[in-house]
């Protein structure tokens, strides 16, 4: 399967960020090598390579699972851990087929070198796409291990069994490393690999479906994992790199002198500026001084005030493939609203920034014209293309490792660290870590985008009969209704973005069902309808109405409604990769601020994986998306952000984490879905429709605790 | 630059430094204790939190030259050998733990609030845990492990 592919397949989202290397390196030309490096980019989705030969055999990035002579068991995959429970459910899905235990299995994450190219982690596919793959290969292997024991015994592989690991039979043991001893398998593999084994069912999982704790949970709380920033290397520099004062500010003149006195390394390539020392601390130091130098062309920008006015002006019109202006119609769109009872009304939604609470981090080293970049990435394949083509390097050249990471939420999609370090340690001749300061993260890193909408809706009775929804710029994530509606048209329009922008927990799903179910909300008091009653009324899915049911008979909807001066409940619900969200939250606004008394959630994924890590995952996803819904904002003017540390961009706290009470749908019978986003897309709409009930005041912007004061 | 000795996890280690280089940087790449975390340099997130003589403190804004000869914690210093602490065992148990860098900071905030107030309520763990960020907001369950250390540290000492 092309590289390509995959990719798109693994965020389908157009509000993917799609950019080369951030820097035009001018390297010298003897740096250059030229290589073709395609065809050594081999995927092996699927597909069990089996190395007989134990640690000794060479491990290759088509290898998806490796037995080894002295029982050691290792699943390969090129997704990362960053906080969300791959490593842990991986580990799980390989144990359930092989018919291990847990702790007989090891995890290898990411790394270019040694494990397959699964495409991103994100789009919530490592549970639909890379658990699934990870299952096939393990009950491959494993009934690989009863044929060949019904083989050497000369039995009937029908009458063995795997348990624990082997096959036992009359007081003779076979198991998974006396199969990677089978020296006759070595030539023929391919051949031996059974095809099509089935895979458990869901009703007898026995290490699926567990709450397994977090595989590493040992090396965290003892400080001893070391994640992107924690890497070390012998004869190590620590870096610091040049960031313009403003947005599209274009350097003039620096001079490297001053940082190099104080004893740095220096080193300008281009608009590249940045400095290395034995720490940190000498780092910072010398760049300071450095930066005092340096000239800068600045360029006008834009500020957030009006910034939806801003984007609609600049919506781009044309329809340009995955990434250009979308319309999609379906009935008569205006001749039923021409008859029907109407609403119109516009929302919008500022920018957000991810803030892991790691920042950026890359660690560099450099052996010849071979690169090994040690760093925190969502893309390490893609990464490592950034890194290929920064340094003109074929892709075999450059390695890039993930260690388990401090936090991503779709904001490490980018290899910009990754090839900061890089540079600094082709300049340096030694190793480098970069680790990006919390004021850069701010402003450097990516944001949510920001967005504006308009919707039209026509009513008859208590039914939609047309809708009419535009987007402008949030990504199409989620953008159709899922609302039984016979005449709809959508409109999507990609906008000339002030900040550099890409993807985010939900991406456009955060913003596109918060305009729908904040209207959805407005049409049900048009009709003078409950808002649960409206939605049910208006929708065939029925699993969406299930999760909107249980949310409201956990929180008592139809007895919590009315609460009095100032306090009030909402309802919003959602659909996005393959999972359902309905959220009622409970709010009381006191003069300008909000306080959320109460929430209630209710998700459905299909079958459960892991019941722990699903509920961390909603409860931290349902967390997360109080701040963007209350009090998260990037302002900037004159190319400066005005609120770029955590000081004045306030963020979730344990203080005002309302009580959470989350109802979790099991449905073995469907396929499971990834769950670390959707539960966030119903979180801002149901808050505003809570706030509209306290105040009779309708919020039509984020965040609302600035807006509705 | 001048000489630096601090008793860091009931060892005496030494460092050349300039004065004002902040403890976490010193700890990190002069003593290779990576578990205290770097997250804003503005002590607003707290994963650099480290004991000093007891007391929980912000590394990124402790200046080496201001803990001279004082004894440092770490989360590398809180288990004995093996042995995790309660408060270590219960972020395992309770899934404390999402992506894990904010744990560091919050395992020694709390190591602090159960030794000085071994039963605490939940609003006081609220009150001294609020000036740590964690972005998971895995909040619900850092409380729960707290709760859970502080439930089997009675147990255990009754």
């Amino acid at each position: 399967m092309p590289e390509r592919f995959r990719e798109d397949l693994c965020e389908p989202d157009r509000k993917e960020l799609a950019e080369g290397p951030a820097y035009r390196f001018e390297m010298d030309r003897r740096e250059w090598i030229s290589s073709i490096g395609a065809g050594l980019l081999v995927t092996a989705a699927g597909k069990v390579v089996f190395s007989p030969g134990g640690a000794s055999a060479q491990v290759r990035s088509s290898h998806r699972l490796h037995l080894g002579e002295d029982g050691s068991i290792t699943v390969l995959t090129g997704k990362v851990e960053v906080g969300q429970g791959s490593r842990t459910e991986i580990l799980q899905a390989a144990a359930e087929e092989l018919r291990v235990p847990p702790g007989a299995v090891q995890v290898v994450l990411a790394d270019t070198a040694e494990t397959p190219n699964d495409g991103s982690t994100a789009g919530s596919r490592t549970t639909p796409s890379t658990i699934p793959v990870v299952r096939r290969a393990s009950a491959s292997a494993r009934e690989l291990l009863v044929r060949t024991a019904a083989e050497t015994w000369n039995l009937d592989a029908s009458e063995l069994r795997v348990e624990a690991g082997a096959v036992v039979r009359a007081g003779n043991r076979f198991s998974y490393a006396d199969l990677a001893r089978t020296k006759r398998l070595e030539a023929t593999v391919d051949d031996n690999v059974p095809k099509g084994v089935p895979l458990r069912e869901v009703r007898n999982w026995t290490v699926l479906g567990q709450a397994l704790p977090k595989v590493g949970a040992r090396e965290i709380v003892t400080g001893a994992h070391r994640y992107p920033s924690d890497i070390t290397r012998p004869n190590m520099l620590y870096g610091a790199v040049l960031r313009p004062p403003s947005y599209g500010a274009q350097l003039e003149s620096v001079d490297l002198t001053p940082g190099r006195e104080l004893g740095a390394m220096a080193v300008r390539d281009g608009e590249f500026v940045g400095c290395a020392a034995r720490t940190s601390f000498e780092a910072r130091k010398a760049l300071k001084v450095i930066s005092e130098t340096a000239r800068w062309r600045r360029a006008a920008h834009p500020s957030s005030e009006g910034l939806g006015a801003y984007l609609k002006r600049h919506a781009q019109s044309s329809a340009g493939g995955r990434r250009g202006a979308r319309r999609r119609e379906s009935g008569d769109v205006d001749g039923a609203l021409a008859a029907a009872q109407t609403l119109e009304a516009s929302y919008e939604m500022p920018y957000v920034q991810h803030a892991p609470l790691e920042p950026r981090a890359a660690v560099a080293e450099w052996d010849g014209d071979r690169l090994t970049v040690w760093t925190g990435t969502q893309r390490p394949f893609g990464v490592r293309e950034q890194l290929a083509e920064a340094f003109r390097l074929s892709a075999d050249k450059a390695r890039v490792v993930v260690p388990d990471t401090g936090g991503g939420f779709g904001g490490k999609h980018t290899g910009e660290v990754a090839i900061e370090a890089a540079r600094l340690a082709k300049a340096a001749g030694k190793p480098v870590s970069l680790r990006w300061t919390r004021a850069e993260e701010f402003a450097w890193a990516y944001f949510r985008p920001a967005a504006a909408f308009e919707a039209r809706a026509g009513l008859r009775g208590e039914k939609i009969v047309a809708w009419d929804f535009t987007a402008y710029n949030p990504g199409t994530a989620a953008i159709e209704t899922p609302y039984a509606v016979p005449n709809v048209r959508t409109r999507y329009f990609p906008c000339d973005s002030p900040l550099r922008e890409g993807s985010y927990r939900g991406i456009g799903a955060t913003g596109n069902n918060f305009a729908r179910e904040i209207f959805m909300d407005e049409l049900a008091g048009v009709v003078g309808l409950d808002p649960l009653e409206f939605r049910l009324a208006n929708l065939d899915d029925e699993r969406l109405s299930a999760v909107l049911r249980a949310a409201a008979d956990r929180f008592a909807w139809s007895t919590s409604r009315a609460l009095g001066r100032n306090r009030g409940s909402g309802i919003a619900a959602g659909f996005e990769k393959g999972s359902y969200i309905a959220i009622c939250a409970q709010v009381r606004v006191e003069e300008g601020s909000i306080e959320v008394e109460r929430l209630v959630s209710a998700f459905d994924c299909g079958a459960i994986l892991n019941p722990g890590n699903l509920r961390a995952q909603i409860e931290g996803c349902v967390i997360q998306g109080l701040g963007a819904a209350l009090s998260e904002e990037i302002r900037f003017a004159g190319g400066k952000l005005l609120n770029g540390s955590f000081a004045r961009y306030p963020l979730p706290r344990f203080r005002g984490t309302p009580p959470i009470e989350t109802v979790v749908l099991n449905r073995p019978d469907v396929q499971s879905a990834g769950a670390g986003e959707t539960p966030i897309i119903a979180v801002a709409p149901a808050l505003a429709n809570a706030v509209f009930a306290a105040t009779g005041r309708r919020v039509r912007s984020l965040p609302l605790g600035a807006r509705q004061a | 630059m001048a000489r630096f000795t601090i008793r860091v996890n009931r060892n005496e280690l030494s460092t050349e430094s300039p004065p004002d280089r902040p403890l976490l940087d010193v700890l990190r790449e002069d003593f290779g204790l990576t578990g205290t975390k770097y997250g804003c340099g503005e002590g607003q997130c707290r994963a650099c939190t480290v004991l000093i003589d007891d007391q929980p403190t912000a590394s990124c804004l402790t200046t080496i030259s201001s803990v001279d000869g004082m004894s440092v914690t770490t989360i590398e210093g809180l288990a004995s050998g093996d042995q995790l602490t309660a408060l270590q065992q219960a972020f395992i148990d309770m899934e404390g733990a999402q992506c894990g860098y904010c744990t560091a900071g919050m395992i020694v905030e709390a190591t602090a609030l159960l030794k000085r107030n071994p039963k605490p309520s939940r609003t006081e763990i609220v009150d001294a845990m609020n000036p740590h960020l964690c972005r998971c907001c895995g909040y619900r369950n850092i409380l729960a492990s707290v709760e859970l250390a502080a439930r089997r540290s009675e147990a255990g000492d009754a």
